[in-house]
């Protein structure tokens, strides 16, 4: 692995933002300002290009050939596998399953582990601030199987009710599936307290990373959690691709989410039986390319180290707030403990739809809506909120552009 | 005033306008400018469904067979793209409505509003409208 460096100030940041190209571009006839890092990250040179070499000199399918080209793909694939694995920390590549992104990591554990461990009154444990990836997936099993689901409250400053999630816990709970890192508030979960207490209880829990990965350095089994899941295009990878992580003896026993191949062991017409894990898991031929890209996205931020990139994520998110609520008018959604990477703001007089419109006009770019929320903007009372989430090859000159951008919006609306 | 004529009279109106401030303050005041819709009409069945901001419809039939619409929404940009839309649809009999698009849309800069991601509610709205136009045009055929 490269090594880090512990300071930033030593770290040449505008040469790191010169790996991206699609930032130097004019969009409405001004510099682009990329505060959509939340929805998805830029893909720097060095991922772009290894793509495009598999492409161009390694094609060919995974784990089926016997030929050259078909090993040379295939150890590039499983490359990223043993990446993964000592960037999240887990024990082996064994415990990390390749899948299409976040969502569809949790499917796979609501629809495997569920159909194996929930059975009618069982409780599974969400927070309200879960992005609908993490809520709907564990509705549909729960309709299935009668297990019942409960909700973590959310206090006024977008902090979970732990006090609310110890009395939730009971030998009913099942699963307890938490959001590291809120992409609407920007809230830093304790999770590793969380799955203490799902433990004790004896409840598995599956962390939903998305947002957590891309910005801190994370270490699972210092979590301790059952499942963690992330996708690759919020990290400076490609999209279509995703990982989930989950503890070998739950995989072990945990049934095939999919059937095809890849999966199997042996098949015939009477009785098929199954590969074992990882490969149980990935059914068909995978996003190759995506995978070997997710490998080059975990090379260039390791190349930066996680550490160094919190930081100065840290150091702009904190600018951001601090520049924000200089405006007048303009509340924040979400006020946590810990933040990262993201600021959401409502004005009373200006629906985000038209704030995210008339930025756009001035090159900005930042996420309006209900951000796939929608429980905990009802919370917050709110329909929609602008969102700007950053990441570390922003700059603070990217802040202020944004909060000129805010303020113009408030003179055009007057 | 025919169809024709309204979209026309729309697009010399936007003509005027040289720069993308000047068309949007002017859709702004459009918008402020639209007849308020009665509260008993901002219900959820009257919403159409949108990912961003709110837009309400609903609409009659008067006397003479021509459909009536009238609208809100909570965002100020799409609350004049639906005045807009209402001025060009209502009063107009449902055959006219089915077979007339809103080409004024993409005259007056406006066309970005139409596109998926925007999901403002504009696209729904439109087909929200012509859904309403079939629905009288198939009553007014079976009375």
């Amino acid at each position: 692995m490269a090594e880090t460096v512990a300071n930033i100030s030593t770290v040449d940041f505008d040469k790191i933002r010169k790996d991206f190209p699609v930032l130097d571009q004019q969009v409405n006839g001004r510099p682009l300002v990329y505060l959509d890092n939340g929805a998805s990250s830029q893909m720097p040179v060095q991922v772009a290009d290894r793509i495009d070499h598999y492409h161009r000199r390694e094609h060919s399918n995974v784990h089926r050939g016997i030929h050259t080209l078909s090993q040379k793909a295939t150890d590039a694939f499983e490359e990223t596998r043993k990446k993964v694995r000592d960037f999240i920390g887990a024990g082996s590549e064994n415990e990390i399953i390749y899948t299409t992104g976040t969502t569809d990591s949790i499917n796979l554990v609501a629809n495997s582990f569920g159909k194996l461990y929930f059975k009618e009154g069982d409780q599974i444990i969400l927070t309200e601030m879960e992005h609908h990836a993490n809520i709907v997936p564990w509705q549909m099993i729960a309709e299935q199987t009668g297990a019942e689901i409960k909700v973590i409250p959310v206090d006024d400053n977008g902090d979970l009710d732990m006090k609310a999630y110890k009395s939730l816990l009971s030998e009913k709970t099942k699963m307890v599936a938490v959001v590291h890192v809120s992409n609407a508030l920007g809230t830093v979960n304790p999770v590793k307290e969380i799955t203490d207490l799902a433990h004790n209880s004896g409840a598995a829990v599956l962390v939903d990373g998305a947002q957590a990965v891309p910005h801190q350095p994370v270490d699972v089994q210092e979590i301790g959690c059952d499942f963690y899941a992330f996708s690759a295009h919020k990290m400076c990878g490609p999209t279509g691709f995703g990982i989930l992580y989950g503890k070998k003896e739950y995989l072990d026993a945990m049934p095939p989410y999919r059937g095809g191949g890849d999966m199997i062991d042996k098949v015939s017409f009477e009785e098929t039986t199954y590969n074992v894990a990882p490969f149980k898991f990935e059914a068909g031929t995978p996003p190759i390319a995506a995978g070997i890209g997710l490998g080059a996205a975990i090379d260039y931020l390791e190349n930066i180290g996680m550490d160094v990139i919190a930081e100065k994520e840290a150091e702009l998110v904190n600018y951001a707030v601090e520049e924000l609520q200089k405006i007048d008018g303009l509340r924040m959604i979400g006020t946590p403990r810990t933040r990262a990477s993201v600021a959401s703001f409502v004005f009373d007089e200006i629906h985000a739809s038209d704030m995210g419109t008339i930025l756009d006009k001035r090159g900005i770019a930042v996420r309006t809506g209900h951000h796939c929320a929608q429980p905990i903007l009802r919370r917050f009372n709110v329909p929609a909120t602008t969102r700007a989430s950053l990441s570390f090859y922003n700059t603070k000159e990217d802040i202020d552009r944004l909060v000129d951008g805010i303020n113009y919006v408030k003179s055009f609306f007057e | 005033m025919t169809i024709d004529e309204k979209q026309q009279k729309i697009i010399g109106e936007f003509q005027a306008l040289s720069d993308w401030q000047e068309r949007y303050k002017h859709i702004i005041k459009l918008g402020q400018s639209l007849e308020p819709l009665e509260e008993k009409h901002r219900v959820e069945e009257n919403l159409v469904r949108g990912c961003q901001s709110q837009v309400w419809l609903t609409t009659e039939l008067d006397e003479d067979n021509r459909v009536v619409f009238r609208a809100d929404s909570d965002a100020a940009i799409t609350k004049g793209l639906v005045a807009l839309m209402v001025r060009f649809y209502s009063g107009e009999d449902p055959d006219t409505i089915l077979t007339t698009s809103p080409q004024f849309i993409k005259k007056i800069g406006m066309q970005e509003h139409l596109s998926p991601t925007r999901s403002n509610g504009l696209a729904s709205m439109i087909k929200q409208m012509k859904i309403y136009a079939m629905a009288y045009k198939s009553k007014l055929q079976n009375s």
